[in-house]
């Protein structure tokens, strides 16, 4: 994946943006439990009620309160609090007052102040201890508490008149109850405030339901607003992250075609066609999948995990290293069942291979393999690759079967531990109940986003390998390219093409394809190339159009060395006609008329060309045949042409380009004789003007050329006419001889 | 796809394809066209497993029970710590966390957390053998299948196509079975659970919780179908993309030499941004449906709070069982949003089976006769009468023909290429059956032989050299299973190509790759030709076209055939004149059919097609 990484470049910016929204998603997810526990902590168990602060309290009750408190203490709940009381109100706010706290009318009440939070905060705990002491001493739960702490006894009438005692009595009862205070949790405390809070609305006749309806319905409605902004940010997150994998495909793709386009005979060879296509194709399909993956999990999964943490180091509970326990077994599982089971992948991939390959050879030998009655031993071939195959897949399969229910038993134990632990520290009042739900959930965070990186792990040696496949076709120079200074052709030369000396190695190849050549064919000559199979034929005639260079020498087009021309002008020179005939999608005549510029030509023009050179192909025949003769669609392919019929067709379109030099690179060998001659008859005598040079396999093909080369082992073993030929040159005979009876070898 | 379209569209199947606008694409994904008798005969199949399948199903579903039971429990011990809390703030005499009782509720659960994950393990074991062993069967049964179908089903069904259904297909359903049904099961048994646990609860609030699902489901529905049409679309541009990328690379040297490179480019182009376009879109709008569905999640927890807030005033419902309930919530939103999914899973998976089926249906050879003839010792006379014959019955190619070749005879098939030379092989060694007339051999027809005796009297040259990928040795040995090393080597000396095998790295036992490229095309024509010899037939057909075969090597294999002929009835494809003009009947072929017979010269006496065939090979320019 490294290899590639530069192409991420123009995404930078995208991708911060991606990270960005991913804070703010992990944010909202973390953050989601709090509102949870809020709602149903405060919402539903406290009824609404989050802290001590009342909004009204009745003036006995406050100065009940105000009795168990310092003096510090005591004036700032006074300072933060109006006395309100029926006959000192204005008409206005009587009402309104009146309708909110119906107990105004017949008793004075303390209105809390608009507050700082500050304040609320220090009012918090200023009220909590004396409405719990006070709450007590209505419950009886809590009446035996202070039943028991024998130096001071204190009934409910004694609370009463709690602030009548002298003031050292006072002082000694407050010390022993904080001491018993002490022992308690911070959220006993607050449940019996806010316990006393509920009671106290009560009394002065405040709707409770309402309270705790609007409560839930605020922190709900707060609550959708950060779910909402957790979707906004994912969905932004996808958006984002599809156009930066999207686009990164694009670019990709669009560079290595752009590259492979300029790639000459050379590197295909070196990489295989079947090679580039795939690593045009599919290798960047995966690079562009797992990018998609990339930014969406593997990013976020740190920024989760890490958030976990740092949430669970805010609980304060000393209780990480359960955790940290959790996070290593796990992992050390989820490497060992990888390591035995990504190897197996791989080779279930070969073994769908071959059991492919079998069926394949099945398909293609169906007449082979009747003739020979083999029917039973290919079933037990394949029977073989079958059983491979099902064995490793189970094999897989199992151990897969057996991960996530592990997984799943781990994650349980996990939270079991925590239940454990965590009621122990309960017990030594270090965490609260609350705090263990959310502990729960901050640790299945943090495993879940290490078990997402695994996961992703799995896909990451695939990519990877698929992005240094694309690196590589990315980094080769093609060898074969536009020169610096490109020179003019010799305008007093017309269709001349000359060998000098010419050898050609392929790279790392010890001896050389060809060696040696030197020939000339000149205008309006026929120039045939002869010699058995890896002779260097289509070797030798690659060099004019430089789909390869030479090695040593050099090959001249009209006067001028190919290398010093550009390669668009050289080409324009020449009419290459393939040994296989290759047609592209479309129609014949999109075909035909691949070679030109159809755009600067005439319609009447256009059609004139294609006329003659399917004329002269013997095209004609067959393309009138057709119900829509030149508009007949070509698939992909060619398949829905014959074999023949793709060659004349080849044939044809190097004849609408009307070049000046014709090269036919063993053109002819799917032509039935009868077609072969008429086409060569046509050739004769309508390319008169031009330069031919011609391949052939066939000595009937060649026998009647101006000029034969006789290839052999890359030399050039013989040149001349037929008849020159057949007396001097022994290896022209023997091929001459194995395809020419003995009457016709003596014409 | 259209015929697919039409059985979902009856409105527009009167209409006709083509015939007024077709409408929305309302594909998602492919449907079977028969989803009740495929889903009967994939349940036959699996009807040996039916009791395994039953007991990973039972598993599957306790397992999902005890994810049931799991949250209630650990909301007990919750509970327990809460109320020894309580207690002991209260200041009971030895009061405090029970943990005795916490201790005993974990080792319960972890207990049942053993239980559940080896129920879930034991099912994943069980039907990963079944789904394993089905598609074993489903393998192999296609490629006896391949074996036993006639060759006129291969014409119109490209390899490809089968092969998709050994691999794509079989996979599809063993996924399937391997998966998704397990999970079908444990979903649908949290459902129910759940559903029942929360009615149990509160009915309001189960109501309550329910109204949100139609929400989700619209909203999934209409980004499946939204996503499902960029998903369609990049697969189309993909596919374009990926066309032009295999063509230009396959033909680079055309682009080239007609100077094509901007041309092409400008075409890559345009795909790739039409591709860009959908991927970026069906990977956005998949990528939105996991935060609607987590945020539609929030919102029932949302009001399932308020409602239980409100019910608990009221008293009607625990506080407790407002936990319980969010929980249960969670738990059924997955199972639930995953719903669409799988029916899209089963929809795919049922098509997929039915391709399978479909194939394994199709028509066989017709069987071999009950009273078949042996013939112990074959002399080799064959003979054709009033034959006549059309890969498709409307269009008879070979009309007439009424041959008779002798024991020993060499008949010579000429014509130009395409006009079916190879027909009259694929007719004697019964891959395609005669519409008229007769074939007989040693005077009986061919009909009434079994297959496997009447080929095994047959040996095969053909120009398409068909090697697998295996030792040259059991290459050879293909002709004659029985042969003894020593036997191969004879055939392959027979062959002149034991000299070649020799020089070969690992000689005999040198393996064949998967193109059968580590040796030349010439080399496997001498292989065949071995592999023939060794067969020793009674008759032979031969190919003699040898393009793109080096003189040297062409000439070892003429006389390798001019062995492996010595004795036998030959039909020869002939290319060579020699051939031609040797042989004691010349077959001339034309568009499919033979429209002269004889011998060389009584041919060319004819003047007819024969002749200008012959004369047009060596007239020179001059001549015409």
């Amino acid at each position: 994946m490294l290899k590639i990484v530069k192409h991420f470049k123009p995404y930078l910016l995208s991708m911060l943006i991606i990270i960005i929204l991913l804070l703010i998603q992990a944010f909202c997810d973390l953050s989601l439990p709090d509102y949870m526990s809020d709602i149903v902590n405060v919402g539903i168990q406290q009824g609404g009620i989050s802290n001590a602060v009342p909004v009204a309290i009745r003036k006995t009750e406050a100065d009940r309160l105000a009795s168990f408190m310092s003096e510090d203490d005591r004036s700032i709940f006074y300072d933060s609090y109006d006395l309100y009381a029926a006959g000192s109100i204005g008409r206005k706010d009587h009402d309104r007052l009146l309708r909110s706290y119906p107990l105004l009318a017949t008793e004075p009440l303390y209105l809390l102040k608009p507050v700082s939070r500050d304040i609320k905060d220090r009012l918090n705990q200023v009220l909590a201890k004396p409405m719990m002491i006070v709450f007590a001493t209505t419950d009886n739960r809590f009446a035996d508490l202070f039943g028991k702490s024998g130096s001071a006894h204190i009934s409910k009438k004694a609370l009463d008149s709690f602030s009548s005692l002298p003031k050292e009595i006072r002082a000694e009862i407050l010390n022993k109850i904080d001491e018993m205070l002490a022992s308690l949790s911070q959220s006993m405390i607050t449940q019996s405030a806010v316990e006393y809070v509920k009671n106290e609305y009560k009394a002065i006749g405040i709707d409770t339901g309402r309270i705790q309806t609007r409560y839930l319905f605020m922190s709900g409605l707060a609550m959708l607003g950060v779910a909402l902004l957790s979707m906004a940010a994912t969905i932004l997150v996808a958006l984002v992250g599809s156009k930066v994998a999207a686009g990164l495909g694009k670019d990709l793709r669009s560079d290595v075609f752009r590259k492979v386009e300029s790639f000459s005979n050379a590197e295909f060879d070196r990489f295989s066609t079947a090679s580039l296509i795939t690593r045009t194709t599919n290798d960047i399909q995966q690079v562009q999948i797992f990018t998609v993956m990339l930014l969406r999990i593997v990013f976020y999964a740190p920024i989760l995990g890490f958030g976990g943490v740092l949430k669970v180091l805010s609980t304060r509970t000393n209780m990480g290293w359960v955790i940290a326990v959790s996070v290593f077994v796990i992992m050390t599982i989820v490497v060992i069942m990888f390591s035995i089971a990504i190897p197996k992948f791989r080779i279930v991939q070969k073994l769908v291979d071959k059991l492919n390959l079998v069926t394949r050879e099945n398909l293609t030998g169906l007449m082979v393999i009747r003739a020979f009655n083999t029917q039973k031993h290919e079933e037990d071939r394949f029977d073989k690759a079958n059983k491979d195959l099902t064995k490793t897949n189970l094999f897989i399969n199992r151990t897969m079967s057996l991960m996530m229910p592990l997984m799943m038993l781990l994650m349980n134990c996990v939270s079991l531990l925590i239940i454990w632990v965590g009621s122990h520290r309960v017990d030594s009042g270090v965490m609260q109940v609350g705090d263990i739900m959310a502990f729960i959930s901050y640790a299945m965070q943090i495993i879940v986003s290490f078990l997402m990186i695994s996961m992703v792990s799995i896909m990451l040696p695939r990519a990877s390998v698929s992005a240094s496949r694309i690196a590589e076709v990315l980094a080769v120079e093609p060898s074969i390219k536009d020169p610096e200074v490109q020179k003019p052709f010799d305008p007093s030369i017309k269709g001349q093409v000359e060998f000098r000396d010419v050898s050609f190695r392929y790279p790392g190849a010890d001896d050389c394809v060809l060696e040696g050549i030197s020939f000339t064919a000149r205008r309006g000559m026929t120039t045939a190339v002869i010699g058995s199979t890896g002779s260097g034929k289509s070797t030798l005639i690659n060099l004019i159009p430089r789909f390869d260079d030479v090695t040593d020498g050099q090959v001249l087009v009209d006067g001028r060395d190919v290398r010093e021309v550009s390669l668009k002008e050289l080409r324009e020179k020449i009419g290459y006609i393939p040994q296989k005939g290759i047609l592209f999608s479309g129609t014949i005549e999109s075909n035909l008329l691949y070679g030109i510029d159809s755009g600067s030509y005439e319609k009447t023009e256009l059609e004139k060309r294609m006329d003659k050179a399917a004329e002269i192909s013997q095209a004609m025949e067959f393309i009138r045949e057709k119900p829509e003769g030149f508009n007949s669609p070509v698939s992909q392919g060619g398949t829905n042409v014959s074999g023949g019929q793709k060659q004349r067709l080849s044939i044809a379109r190097a004849l609408v380009k009307q070049p000046e030099i014709y090269i036919f690179d063993d053109s002819f060998s799917a032509l039935d004789y009868k077609t072969d001659s008429m086409l060569r008859k046509a050739l004769k005598s309508e390319l008169g003007d031009s330069t031919l040079i011609i391949v052939a396999q066939r000595v009937s093909t060649i026998m009647d050329a101006d000029q034969i080369i006789v290839l052999d082992n890359g030399r050039i073993a013989g040149k001349g006419t037929h008849k020159e030929l057949l007396e001097t040159c022994e290896v022209y005979r023997e091929i001459a001889s194995s395809q020419l009876s003995k009457e016709e070898l003596a014409i | 796809m259209s015929d697919n379209r039409r059985n979902f569209n009856p409105r527009h199947a009167r209409r006709g394809p083509g015939g007024g606008p077709m409408g929305p694409p309302m594909m998602i994904g492919e449907k079977p066209k028969n989803y009740k008798k495929t889903l009967g005969t994939l349940l036959r199949y699996l009807k040996p497993y039916h009791l395994s399948i039953l007991l990973t199903l039972v598993f599957a579903g306790f397992s999902a029970v005890f994810s049931i039971v799991g949250p209630k429990i650990i909301g007990n011990a919750v509970t327990e710590i809460y109320k020894g809390l309580v207690a002991k703030v209260s200041g009971i005499e030895g009061a405090g966390i029970d943990f005795r009782a916490i201790g005993s509720t974990c080792l319960y659960l972890l207990g049942l957390y053993f239980v559940s994950a080896m129920f879930s393990f034991i099912q994943g074991f069980i039907i990963s053998g079944i789904s394993q062993k089905v598609s074993y069967n489903l393998r192999n049964a296609i490629l006896g299948k391949i074996n036993k179908m006639p060759l006129k089903y291969f014409d119109k069904v490209t390899h490809g196509e089968v092969l998709s259904r050994v691999t794509n297909d079989v996979d599809t359903v063993s996924h399937t079975l391997n998966q998704s049904l397990p999970q079908i099961v444990s979903s649908l048994t949290l459902i129910v659970g759940i559903l029942v646990m929360m009615f149990s609860i509160s009915w309001v609030m189960t109501l309550a919780s329910l109204l949100i699902l139609p929400f989700s489901t619209v909203f999934m529905a209409f980004v499946v179908k939204k996503s499902q049409k960029h998903f369609k679309a990049q697969q189309e541009y993909l596919g374009h993309l990926n066309g032009h990328v295999e063509e230009m690379y396959g033909g680079h040297i055309i682009m080239k030499a007609f100077n094509g490179e901007e041309r092409s480019i400008r075409k890559f182009e345009e795909l790739n941004d039409a591709l860009y376009g959908s991927a970026w879109k069906s990977q956005f709008l998949s990528g939105m449906m996991h935060p609607i569905i987590s945020f539609v999640g929030n919102l029932g927890y949302v009001m399932i709070a308020i409602l239980g807030g409100y019910l608990s005033i009221k008293n009607i419902i625990q506080v407790g069982d407002i936990l319980t309930f969010i929980q249960y919530v969670r738990q059924l939103s997955q199972p639930l949003g995953q719903g669409a999914q799988i029916a899209n899973i089963l929809q795919s998976t049922v098509a997929a089976a039915e391709r399978v089926f479909e194939f394994l249906d199709e028509q066989e050879e017709v069987p071999d006769p009950e009273n078949s003839v042996e013939l112990t010792d074959p002399r080799g006379e064959v003979s054709f009468k009033r034959v006549s014959f059309g890969y498709d019955p409307e269009k008879i190619i070979i009309k007439d023909l009424t041959a008779d070749i002798r024991p020993g005879q060499r008949v010579a098939i000429v014509g130009p290429t395409g006009a079916g030379k190879t027909t009259l092989v694929k007719l004697l060694m019964r891959f395609y059956d005669i519409n008229g007339g007769s074939i007989t051999i040693d005077g009986h027809d061919i009909r009434n032989f079994r297959r496997k005796d009447l080929r095994s009297l047959f040996g095969m040259v053909l120009q398409d050299t068909w090697l697998f990928n295996g030792t040259i040795m059991e290459n050879i040995r293909y002709g004659n299973p029985d042969a003894s090393d020593n036997e191969v080597k004879a055939a392959a000396k027979a062959a002149h190509a034991h000299h070649f095998i020799r020089t070969l790295p690992d000689g005999y036992n040198m393996v064949l790759n998967e193109e059968a490229s580590n040796v030349s095309q010439g080399q496997k024509q001498l292989l065949t030709i071995a592999r023939a010899i060794l067969s020793d037939p009674k008759i032979l057909i031969l190919d003699e076209a040898t393009s793109s075969v080096d003189t040297r090597t062409e000439i070892l294999i003429q006389k390798a055939m001019e062995n492996l002929m010595k004795g036998r009835t030959c039909f020869i494809i002939a290319h060579r004149l020699s051939t031609i003009r040797d042989a004691d009947l010349i077959l001339v072929m034309k568009d499919g059919d033979i429209v002269e017979q004889g011998r060389h010269e009584e041919l060319l006496q004819k003047n007819g097609f024969y002749a200008s065939l012959y004369y047009s090979q060596f007239d020179t320019a001059s001549a015409g």
